[in-house]
């Protein structure tokens, strides 16, 4: 492990009571962050410290604090879960940043994405996407042995390349249009890559983009920032997925008529 | 205390082991199809276990309402599990079979585990990778197409089924999409950002719950005719864990104040590799998965304080400890035994990094033998997260890395039909206490919180809502408005206090006291230490707590203070237990019970049951009832890996 040294940040950090009132940036220092803390620990450590100042400390979500649950998130210096490539704010460690930096941290941006508190917001819209079609209609009981489908390779390993999607809303916050294109595409992608999710492709990607469309998200234009953003790396092939699949189910299906 | 402790009755099938669950299914009462609608299930929790369960419920006609304390049921927790789910598929043709994985399960708990339970989850096993792959998880395939499998601890085949390093991710998404199906067919009712404060009981009966709803601060009733508790494990307990920062044991310890008996609640597993602990900022441990002991060669120094860094370290200088103590197993023997083995070695002087107190997990072996592109297409996620914490690079050096509180064993007592000594009160995976004995196999927590949600409660919650004649209960019940006065009146006090400690200072605290007194090692004399320092700081926390904001708000303080507060009462049974136990066995050693060779020393005339402790009201000694452990088909033998 590299030396640990300490340093002295500023932070300008969004604070808001709730959705109803408006939020503005505020300033803090903070002393002796050590280069080992994550990210969320030197929030834990600046949440400390208002507390003892009698200061209500900084709501922010978090859970697995190991890159998986998608509960944290922030724009870090106008980036996305910060500078690093495919990491979450949770795994971002406190030596990519430099003794006297300031760094300010906001909650994702959206109209779909209102905010609840400070960096919370609230991402239910992602739920309701997920619930309109993504998964395959099987009951409990009903699954026949799991060798008699067999998958290639090639198809297992692009499926989980979809399937790494955490939720998280980055793709959201990263957009300049506040699309949720590359959240959407990865469950269809990722379910239209296997023999199991192909009987309900057409319906699936109808009812998932009409969800995402109802929901406020704005349009793709292209830009990728969702993918550059993302923390998984899910790729952006998944969108171009989508479109030939929305396409496809549109003009090619019943479902679509 | 132990000598007259009233028996509990797990309500086993007796006869052949293989037809028992057969049987039950067969005797016990039904709910036909039209009439399941009738009944109202809540699910509390939407890991594996609450997801799975919540999905099958709903798909069978049941209405069911389904809570998470995360803004999302994907969120939950086994999300982050890594490495795979066992089942006996024998897929490999290596000699594996339902009997094996029910003995190499019984085994690995060291004899602490009911065989008539452990025998059913190996059945239904192979079920659970049928359910998964129908949904659409892109479990790592073989060439051919077909599933791929590989090795974990206390298994000599390969019988676990894994999505890269992302195992347990996968399979909840599996389930979360079972659950978002039913949520969109509307028999699901979702409700997250939820927190279970009290549950309610009715006539004896368990008939709902109060939550606080994490948003607004409101207290919500929810009324239903069976009440399944899916709330995972109480790791942090220990502060520092390889659990998500908001598990705890609330829900399951308001359910214990309310009846239900809490079982071996010092069965913790410590995990053998997680990274070490750097500093006193940390507020978690990250694990590294098991399924790395496939690849990865365990070793220390040969002399102890060599400093010199590992690559400078020759061959003939490094002890790989657990191929030379465990010839047969390897590297891969279970998680107690690896653990224990490496703080032997840092004990003694071995241990590796700044603290010291660290071992090696390397694979350059591996690396030279299949490539860098093949240790990166199997564990790629897994180097990627330990470079970000810790700024090395695995593939150049070998990881450090050192055991970390990971699982709990214990939880709510239930019997065969998952049903806790509070009629229709369920709980369901980690929350309850029932397969893995003492100490719990890599890959087996996927396979037991799948097996409990797809495939046992959907039929023993039968026997409940057939068998009882359950009246109509409402919200407006005088028993809903006692349960929430009660949640309520602590959510008062704790702002009330006006201390000048933050909660998390008493939470490291309480942690430091645990893994110091009752971790990998224990001790009479340091049990009964931490009982004390448990009350001083129980105390010193009641007088001295800090929690600023507001009840009616968005208020993670005071979200928090409400988990430590019932850590701080649970850590005295978690101790008082692993007082009670003087014997060692699994993750649970007693310093004075251990073979010549350092190993665990079950005491079985003595302690060959599960101890289930009942609640008597604060301040007083909870009571143990004993459920005597038979084993008709594993015989009881000092548990060997050499």
């Amino acid at each position: 492990m590299s030396a640990e040294k300490t340093m002295k940040l500023n932070l300008k950090i969004w604070r808001q009571k709730n959705a109803d009132s408006n939020g503005s940036i505020e300033d803090f220092q903070l002393d002796g962050v050590s280069t080992d803390m994550s990210f969320l620990e030197m929030l834990d450590v600046l949440n400390e410290q208002l507390i003892s100042a009698g200061r209500e400390p900084i709501a922010f979500d978090h859970d697995c604090r190991e890159g998986v649950c998608g509960c944290c998130g922030a724009v870090v210096n106008g980036q996305v879960h910060g500078p690093d490539e495919e990491t979450t704010l949770c795994q971002l460690h406190m030596r990519r940043f430099h003794d006297g930096d300031t760094i300010q941290i906001e909650p994702w941006r959206s109209r779909a994405f209102p905010v609840i508190k400070d960096l919370i917001v609230d991402r239910t819209a992602f739920e309701r996407i997920q619930q309109a079609g993504g998964f395959v209609s099987v009951s409990t009981g009903s699954a026949p042995d799991a060798n008699t489908i067999s998958i290639p390779t090639r198809d297992a390993e692009k499926a989980f390349d979809f399937a790494e999607c955490i939720g998280c809303g980055g793709c959201v916050a990263a957009c300049p249009n506040g699309a949720a294109m590359l959240f959407t595409a990865a469950k269809v992608a990722q379910l239209v890559t296997l023999p199991q999710g192909k009987l309900e492709r057409s319906s699936r990607v109808l009812t998932m983009v009409e969800r995402m469309d109802a929901e406020g998200f704005g349009d793709c234009t292209n830009h990728y920032e969702c993918s550059a953003a993302c923390p998984k790396g899910v790729p952006i092939e998944a969108i171009a997925v989508m479109n030939r699949e929305y396409l496809r189910a549109t003009f090619l299906s019943p479902e679509g008529a | 205390m132990s000598s007259n402790s009233p028996i509990l009755d797990p309500k086993c099938p007796g006869g052949d082991i293989e037809t028992r669950w057969d049987r039950h299914r067969f005797a016990m009462k039904q709910v036909n199809p039209a009439n399941k609608r009738k009944f109202h299930i809540i699910v509390v929790g939407t890991g594996l276990a609450g997801g799975s369960a919540a999905a099958s419920l709903a798909e069978l006609g049941y209405r069911v309402t389904s809570l998470c304390i995360q803004d999302s049921p994907r969120r939950a927790h086994s999300i982050a599990a890594q490495g795979g789910i066992n089942a006996a598929k024998n897929y490999p043709n290596d000699g594996d079979s339902v009997f094996r994985l029910f003995y190499d399960t019984i085994k690995g708990g060291d004899y602490r585990a009911r065989e008539s339970n452990v025998y059913r989850l190996a059945q239904v096993s192979n079920n659970i990778i049928d359910q998964a792959t129908a949904q659409g998880v892109p479990f790592a395939r073989e060439y051919g197409g077909h599933l791929a499998n590989r090795s974990f601890g206390g298994a000599q085949v390969s019988r676990t089924f894994y999505a890269r390093g992302a195992t347990g991710q996968q399979l909840l998404l599996g389930a979360y999409a079972a659950m978002n199906r039913q949520i969109q067919a509307g028999r699901i009712d979702m409700r997250c950002r939820r927190e279970m404060l009290e549950l309610v009981v009715v006539d004896g009966v368990a008939r709902g719950v109060i939550v606080r709803n994490l948003i607004t601060g409101a207290y919500e009733r929810y009324a239903g005719d069976a009440v399944l508790l899916c709330t995972g494990g109480y790791g942090n307990a220990f502060y520092l864990s390889t659990n998500a920062k908001n598990s705890n044991v609330t829900a399951s310890w308001r359910a214990y104040k309310r009846g239900a008996f809490f079982a071996n609640p010092c069965y913790t597993q410590i995990h053998p590799t997680c990274i070490p602990v750097s500093g006193d900022h940390q507020s978690k441990l990250t694990l590294m998965s098991e399924s790395l002991r496939n690849d990865g060669r365990v070793w220390v120094p040969k002399a102890a304080e060599d400093k010199r860094p590992a690559s400078q370290i020759p061959e003939e200088d490094r002890d790989y400890y657990l191929e030379r103590r465990y010839p047969a197993f390897g590297n891969l023997v279970p998680r107690d035994v690896a653990s224990r083995a490496a703080k032997e070695r840092c004990d003694a002087g071995f241990g590796v990094g700044s603290s010291s107190m660290a071992v090696y997990l390397d694979f350059a072996d591996a690396i030279d033998r299949d490539g860098e592109d093949a240790v990166r297409a199997k564990y790629g996620n897994l180097f990627h997260m330990y470079q970000k914490i810790t700024d090395e690079n695995p593939y150049e050096s070998p990881m450090r890395i050192f055991p970390a509180v990971h699982y709990t064993m214990g939880g709510l007592w239930v019997d065969y039909n998952l049903e806790s000594t509070i009629p229709g009160l369920f709980v369901l995976g980690e929350a309850n206490f029932s397969d893995h004995g003492a100490n719990r196999l890599g890959a087996s927590a996927l396979m037991q919180g799948l097996s409990d949600g797809y495939f046992v409660i959907p039929y023993t919650v039968c026997g409940h809502l057939a068998g009882r004649h359950l009246q109509p209960v409402t919200t407006q019940h005088e028993a809903f408005a006692e349960a929430e006065s009660e949640a309520r009146s602590q959510t008062e006090k704790l702002l009330a206090v006006g201390g000048s400690r933050s909660v998390d200072s008493f939470h490291r605290e309480l942690g430091l006291t645990l893994w110091d007194d009752c971790g990998m090692a224990r001790s009479e004399k340091g049990l009964k230490h931490a009982i004390g320092k448990i009350a001083e700081l129980r105390a010193a926390f009641w007088n001295d707590v800090r929690v600023l904001g507001e009840e009616k708000d968005l208020n993670q303080s005071l979200e928090k203070a409400g988990r430590v507060a019932d850590f701080l009462e649970f850590a005295e049974v978690l101790v008082k237990d692993a007082l009670n136990r003087t014997e060692s066995c699994g993750g649970h050693f007693r310093l004075e019970s251990q073979t010549e060779e350092g190993e665990a020393k079950r005491d079985d005339e003595n302690f060959s049951y599960a101890a289930a402790w009942e609640y008597q009201g604060t301040g007083q000694d909870a009571v143990l009832h004993k459920e005597p452990l038979a084993f008709e088909y594993v015989q009881l033998a000092q548990r060997s890996y050499k």
